[in-house]
């Protein structure tokens, strides 16, 4: 079944792909089908930190959820042209060839079984020395390469997610490794989708927003209520504005803040209520946020300026349930959120059109869901299996999950953008 | 050997000694000796102070005081999800308010806490909400509001760790702090 769709995307072609090709036979580039993965083989590289390299780019192509990755065992070193009937027979449609140059450069040559010839091939820099974090995050960018030139969508292994940890903020890679604080202290935080800073709060009474510099630490005050308390910030796809919460004596409400500083615009006028935790809509026009105006928490949407408010989620009244913490998915399909529902802690997706809902993590207790940047995996914060809240991140097409911290507990997560080499 | 005139004389005059003195350590025969054997003095005169009594009255005095702000300090608590006040709470609340208006430089700090459930965020509001509850009781009967900070900590700062509705219990709560005017706090 796998082989069958597997090997179509690389040579045999079945009537439903057809449509990828044009009448000449030229192969155009080719779409992800559900439930059809490519088996993938990247071949062991040699030389230094060449071992790190292989797993690294496997485990990115695991992580995708597109792939199933053949372990690098099953094919020796390749010498010479490389023997398609075998690999053919181990089930393998394409092979990443990767060969460390003189240069330091890795040049990468994309094998295809089926078609039994090489498809793509470039070479890619990598920083000096190997092994740093913007080593790990260039081998990142080779993996989402190929995965570009598989499936014609870039993957998001080169990626960071920052996150709350003991009251500071953390960031660490889309693979788990290099979870590091970034800040002394802090709270709720979000990306500015250049990737490169951070806007955050501190909850310490009088509670400012914060930015930080990822590249040199530095740091600059973005607000300093008087008697208020600022918190869930959100950049705006353009990286212009900020928008966040400010909690008083008169309740909670959206405001917004140029990037760059400012005056605060209040957006909501919630007469008491408390409306939380904002995120835009990927044109940058609406805002998805949490509100409590109806007596407990759901999820609305409204313009920038705070009219044509539209409730998106009308769970279950009574027993305390609640919907929370909504984060708009980068395609502007969906809005992923938490739920209370009967006792249950889920991460539910609802889509923006119909208003349909689904259930994508139900184990443990879950909550705070963020998207990746392919609109296909979250990262949410869940108590599964050892009770501690940890990161988790799933794939809402094959419902796999992963953990991505250990260790102390972890929570408040937000996906960052697509990151280039710093 | 001392007669007994001038012991009689001596004994009767340690009483006027020691109670012009009642701020200083007392310099005397050891007390329980000289109330014992000394001539009863008569019934309108004020019994001897001894060199207990004097610790006993700022013992008195402190201990006001203590309890003073023990009350201003005192938490109180709510109920899940909820920022009414309970029976409980309004009675605690009651007790601030003298000790409000007997210190007019008192300021205080009222911080709103929630318990480990639910958004952590919302938090930060609900624990702001339970603050201005109380900040309202007391502003409602008197006290200037410009006398009353209020804050919320969510549930970023528990008093009790724990997944049990014992723990939740003890951190839905509203905490008070003196920022300003308690150096010398009168107690009534």
């Amino acid at each position: 079944m796998m082989r069958a769709g597997a090997a179509a995307l690389f040579g045999i072609l079945p009537l439903v792909l057809l449509q990828a090709q044009d009448q000449s036979g030229v192969r155009l580039g080719l779409t992800y089908r559900p439930g059809f993965r490519p088996a993938l083989l990247v071949l062991p590289i040699r030389g230094t930190m060449g071992d790190s390299l292989t797993t690294i780019l496997a485990r990115d192509f695991d992580f995708s959820d597109r792939f199933t990755v053949v372990p690098s065992s099953a094919a020796a070193d390749m010498n010479g042209p490389p023997n398609y009937p075998m690999f053919a027979k181990l089930g393998v449609d394409g092979i990443v060839q990767a060969t460390l140059l003189p240069s330091g450069w890795l040049r990468v040559v994309l094998l295809d079984v089926g078609k039994k010839a090489v498809t793509n091939q470039r070479d890619f820099p990598l920083p000096n020395p190997a092994g740093t974090p913007s080593w790990r995050l260039a081998v990142h960018g080779v993996s989402d390469t190929v995965e570009e030139w598989i499936l014609s969508q870039r993957g998001v292994a080169q990626t960071q997610i920052a996150f709350e940890r003991d009251h500071r903020i953390w960031v660490v890679d889309s693979d788990g490794a290099n979870a590091r604080p970034v800040t002394p202290a802090g709270l709720s935080v979000a990306w500015a989708p250049s990737g490169r800073a951070l806007v955050y709060n501190v909850n310490n009474g009088r509670d400012p927003l914060l930015v930080t510099e990822l590249a040199t630490g530095a740091q600059r005050t973005l607000t300093s209520p008087s008697t208020a308390q600022d918190g869930t910030p959100a950049v705006s796809p353009d990286g212009r504005t900020v928008a966040f919460s400010r909690v008083s004596d008169v309740g909670a409400d959206l405001f917004s803040i140029p990037f760059g500083g400012g005056t605060a615009t209040r957006i909501t006028v919630g007469r008491g209520s408390a409306s939380t935790q904002p995120s835009f809509s990927p044109d940058g026009q609406r805002i998805v946020f949490a509100s409590d105006r109806s007596g407990h928490n759901e999820v609305y949407i409204c313009d920038l300026d705070g009219t044509n408010v539209e409730q998106l989620t009308d769970g279950v009244f009574g027993d305390r349930n609640y919907r929370a913490g909504p984060d708009w998915s980068p395609n502007g399909q969906m809005v992923a959120f938490e739920s209370l529902n009967g006792g249950t802690f889920q991460v539910m997706t609802v889509n923006v059109r119909d208003k349909t809902t689904r259930a994508v993590a139900t184990e443990g207790r879950n909550g705070d869901p963020s998207w990746a940047p392919d609109s296909r995996h979250l990262v949410l914060t869940s108590n599964r299996g050892s009770g501690v809240r940890q990161l988790w991140i799933v794939d809402i097409e094959s419902g796999r999950a992963r953990q991505l911290t250990r260790g102390a507990s972890a929570r408040l997560s937000s996906w960052s953008p697509r990151l280039a080499i710093p | 050997m001392i007669r007994p005139f001038r012991l009689m004389l001596v004994l009767a005059t340690a009483p006027l000694v020691l109670g012009a003195c009642h701020k200083k350590k007392p310099v005397v025969a050891p007390a329980p000796v000289a109330p014992a054997t000394a001539p009863e003095p008569t019934p309108t005169r004020t019994p001897p102070t001894t060199s207990a009594t004097p610790v006993d009255t700022m013992a008195a005095m402190n201990a006001a005081i203590a309890e003073a702000r023990a009350k201003l300090l005192e938490t109180i608590y709510f109920e899940y999800d909820a920022d009414a006040l309970r029976d409980d709470a309004r009675a605690t609340l009651d007790s601030k308010l003298p000790l409000l208006n007997l210190n007019a430089s008192l300021r205080v700090r009222i911080s709103g806490h929630c318990d480990e459930r639910g958004s952590d965020e919302y938090n930060i509001a609900l624990g702001r909400r339970r603050a201005e509850t109380a900040k309202k009781y007391l502003t409602d009967r008197g006290i200037d509001p410009s006398r009353i900070e209020t804050a919320s900590f969510g549930r970023e700062r528990p008093a009790v760790q724990g997944e049990s509705e014992e723990a939740w219990s003890k951190n839905r709560r509203d905490e008070f702090e003196i920022v300003a005017g308690g150096d010398r706090l009168r107690a009534k």
